[in-house]
């Protein structure tokens, strides 16, 4: 993977929401969801996001792909004629071409898909409103894809509400493949499914990266899936990433101690291993007013006075794996 | 404690089904349970196997339409002194007799705490409430009590929270408050309907310590319905594994994760992704969907989904539970075939 083509490279995103006070509406301050993300991907690779709910994983997923307009950054995309564009600079046209290249994959199968359009309106919305494909044609793709994700062509003329969770899922799945993407962000998409039942998500969606050679950045809370799923793992905390790494390594090697945290307190399937827990106190930071120096300090046991004055830099440990925090070297 | 090991509470072929339009709706067909003094009981199944009802039926607040039959015998224990042991299922849902049950000897915490707690009532009228009815008519020794268990479960500040609303605090917040207020009663049992589902990792490892040790100074039994297999593998000490409104296996927490004889527990653990498993390669997952479960077929449950299932032997009668060994019964015919043939 270390020598593909880099197809989307991130720098210094920001996504800051003005929060507004007082009866003129004033910005009294602001929620910084996405502060200073860097981030990039090679082709075909599985990127995982993981961090605790309100961290800012969903708004950086959809910073990247200008559903939420970002507040400032570049998000550099490599378009189909291998050129890297920069998708923030460009205008309501473009941009809609550029859709076409990247997709979402939303969380919750039951409020996600339309009630009143039947799956094949569904499939062929996108082709529709990019004016792709119609007629004979159109028809022809929905059936294919439909057969893509692992659903009967005969469930086309059915409604949403006849079908299950994990079949809503493969839906959502081939709504988002019909233009054909080469990018999709997966947004918590195996979260609301049965672990039988997710199990199968995950199998299709690595089926479709090996057929159609699709990068996703894979956004999830749990850490199994994101182990299973992931080449490299970014953590997110309070609106920064704080450990870039492979999954290998950072599973087997974490450094900042709030990865470190979050490991130690995932539940083991195993009644036999016995982890040492180091349980994190307190909650994730407010992000409207969020502590001085590095965010993670208040919760942090190995916190020093510097980390309490001074905002961390990024330090590389060893090839390809960026920790921001102080004693990163020294615990 | 001299106590333990006592029967706290037993299920007998426990049913609740529900008569609709369509057919019969067996959300709990045929369950056999006892739960001891300072154990935990874990529930596992995928979601719309009938953990839920299971739970709602104990305490008798499942939906009118449903009809329960079989016992639930419930041992008091010794602060309801000079009771025989009560069949809940044969009590008035809105008798004197269940509601000094509900809170009070058994209590409940529920998933979702934003929908269970009452939104225009204080954190601490609310808990209030339930140790008014329950333990004390003073109302300052009631406050005192309640300041009491809001520290013990960890809440911060508990003379000002005592005063706020539901929506004022965080999720992990306000599921302390569930907890305090389930524990406010110091009940014998203590039904935990999915109590970190909703929360983050690190907060669900704060809870799940925090019920552990409640569980230790207060010598209550537990049962925790869950469908995370390692939240079982953390709390429990017995499993019952549910599919489809019946108990399909039923052993101590090792066996289950260890020696696992039902093709659904097997393929249940098989379908996690875990830390075992290299990375990168497929999980094995269970073929199919929970089939709908109105009028289901003759036979075993699991039949359509099971990669051992033979036809004539798998669907042609309903399963019984089989013992292997003592305290491990497993609800398949093949894996009895083959046990009771080994022991010939």
């Amino acid at each position: 993977m270390e020598n593909g083509k880099v197809i989307l490279d991130v720098k210094g995103l920001k996504k800051y929401f003005p929060i507004k006070a007082g009866s003129f509406r004033k910005t009294s301050g602001f929620i910084k969801a996405v502060d200073d993300v860097n981030l990039f991907m090679y082709e075909g690779e599985t990127i995982g996001l993981v961090g605790e709910s309100g961290c800012g994983k969903t708004t950086l997923g959809r910073c990247i792909l200008r559903v939420i307009e970002p507040t400032s950054g570049s998000t550099l995309f490599r378009d189909r004629k291998g050129k890297m564009v920069d998708v923030n600079a460009l205008d309501v046209k473009e941009m809609r071409t550029m859709w076409r290249d990247m997709q979402l994959i939303f969380q919750d199968p039951y409020s996600s898909l339309n009630p009143r359009m039947t799956v094949f309106n569904i499939i062929a919305e996108p082709l529709l409103c990019n004016n792709i494909l119609r007629g004979k044609a159109l028809r022809n793709r929905v059936f294919e894809i439909i057969e893509l994700v692992g659903l009967s062509s005969r469930y086309l003329e059915c409604y949403p509400h006849a079908f299950s969770g994990g079949q809503r899922q493969r839906i959502g799945i081939a709504r988002a493949l019909a233009t054909n993407p080469r990018f999709i962000v997966c947004d918590e998409a195996v979260s609301a499914l049965d672990v039988s039942v997710q199990a199968q998500i995950l199998n299709l969606l690595q089926d479709l990266q090996e057929k159609l050679n699709i990068s996703y950045i894979f956004i999830s809370h749990d850490l199994g899936v994101i182990q299973h799923i992931s080449d490299r793992v970014y953590v997110m905390y309070v609106g920064k990433i704080v450990e870039v790494s492979s999954a290998k390594d950072i599973f087997a090697n974490p450094k900042h101690p709030y990865t470190r945290a979050l490991l130690s307190a995932r539940p083991t399937p195993d009644p036999r291993v016995k982890l040492k827990r180091t349980t994190l106190p307190g909650e994730i930071a407010n992000p409207a007013n969020p502590p001085s120096g590095c965010y993670f300090h208040p919760r942090c046991k190995y916190a020093r006075d510097i980390c309490r004055m001074e905002a961390p830099e990024w330090k590389e440990v060893s090839k390809g794996h960026f920790v921001l925090c102080h004693r990163a070297l020294k615990i | 404690m001299s106590k333990n090991g006592k029967k706290i509470l037993e299920l007998k072929d426990l049913s609740v089904h529900f008569y609709l339009d369509e057919g019969i709706l067996k959300a709990v067909d045929g369950v056999d349970l006892e739960i001891k003094r300072g154990e935990t009981l874990g529930i596992v199944g995928e979601s719309g196997c009938g953990k839920s009802v299971l739970a709602y039926s104990i305490l008798k607040i499942v939906p009118t339409t449903a009809r329960v039959r079989g016992e639930i015998i419930l041992h008091p224990s010794d602060s309801m002194k000079n009771r025989k042991p009560i069949d809940i299922v044969k009590l008035n849902p809105q008798g004197e007799c269940i509601r000094s049950i509900r809170g009070g000897e058994i209590a409940i915490i529920f998933q979702e705490p934003m929908q269970a707690f009452s939104l225009i009532h204080t954190i601490g009228n609310q808990i209030l409430e339930s140790v008014l009815l329950h333990v004390t008519e003073d109302l300052v020794e009631a406050r005192k009590i309640v300041l009491d268990i809001l520290k013990e479960v960890g809440i911060s500040n508990a003379e000002q929270r005592i005063n706020e609303y539901p929506q004022q605090l965080s999720g992990g917040m306000r599921q302390r408050a569930m907890i305090a207020m389930s524990l406010s009663c110091n009940p014998s049992i203590l039904i935990a309907d999915e109590p970190t589902t909703a929360l983050d990792v690190t907060v669900q490892a704060q809870i799940l310590k925090l019920i552990n040790e409640l569980k230790k100074s207060f010598n209550s039994s537990i049962i925790f319905i869950t469908h995370d297999l390692g939240v079982i593998a953390e709390m429990c000490d017995k499993v019952a594994v549910m599919y489809l409104g019946k108990i399909v296996e039923y052993a101590d927490v090792d066996t289950i994760f260890h020696k696992p004889l039902h093709p659904y527990t097997i393929a249940l653990l098989n379908s996690i992704p875990s830390v075992n498993k290299t990375a990168k390669s497929r999980l094995e997952p269970i073929e199919g969907s929970v089939p709908y479960p109105i009028n289901l077929p003759k036979g075993c449950n699991f039949y359509s989904r099971c990669k051992e299932a033979r036809d004539g032997i798998c669907n042609v009668r309903d399963i019984q539970m089989f013992e292997i060994e003592k305290g491990h019964s497993v609800r398949c015919i093949r894996v009895q075939n083959k046990y009771s043939k080994g022991a010939k």
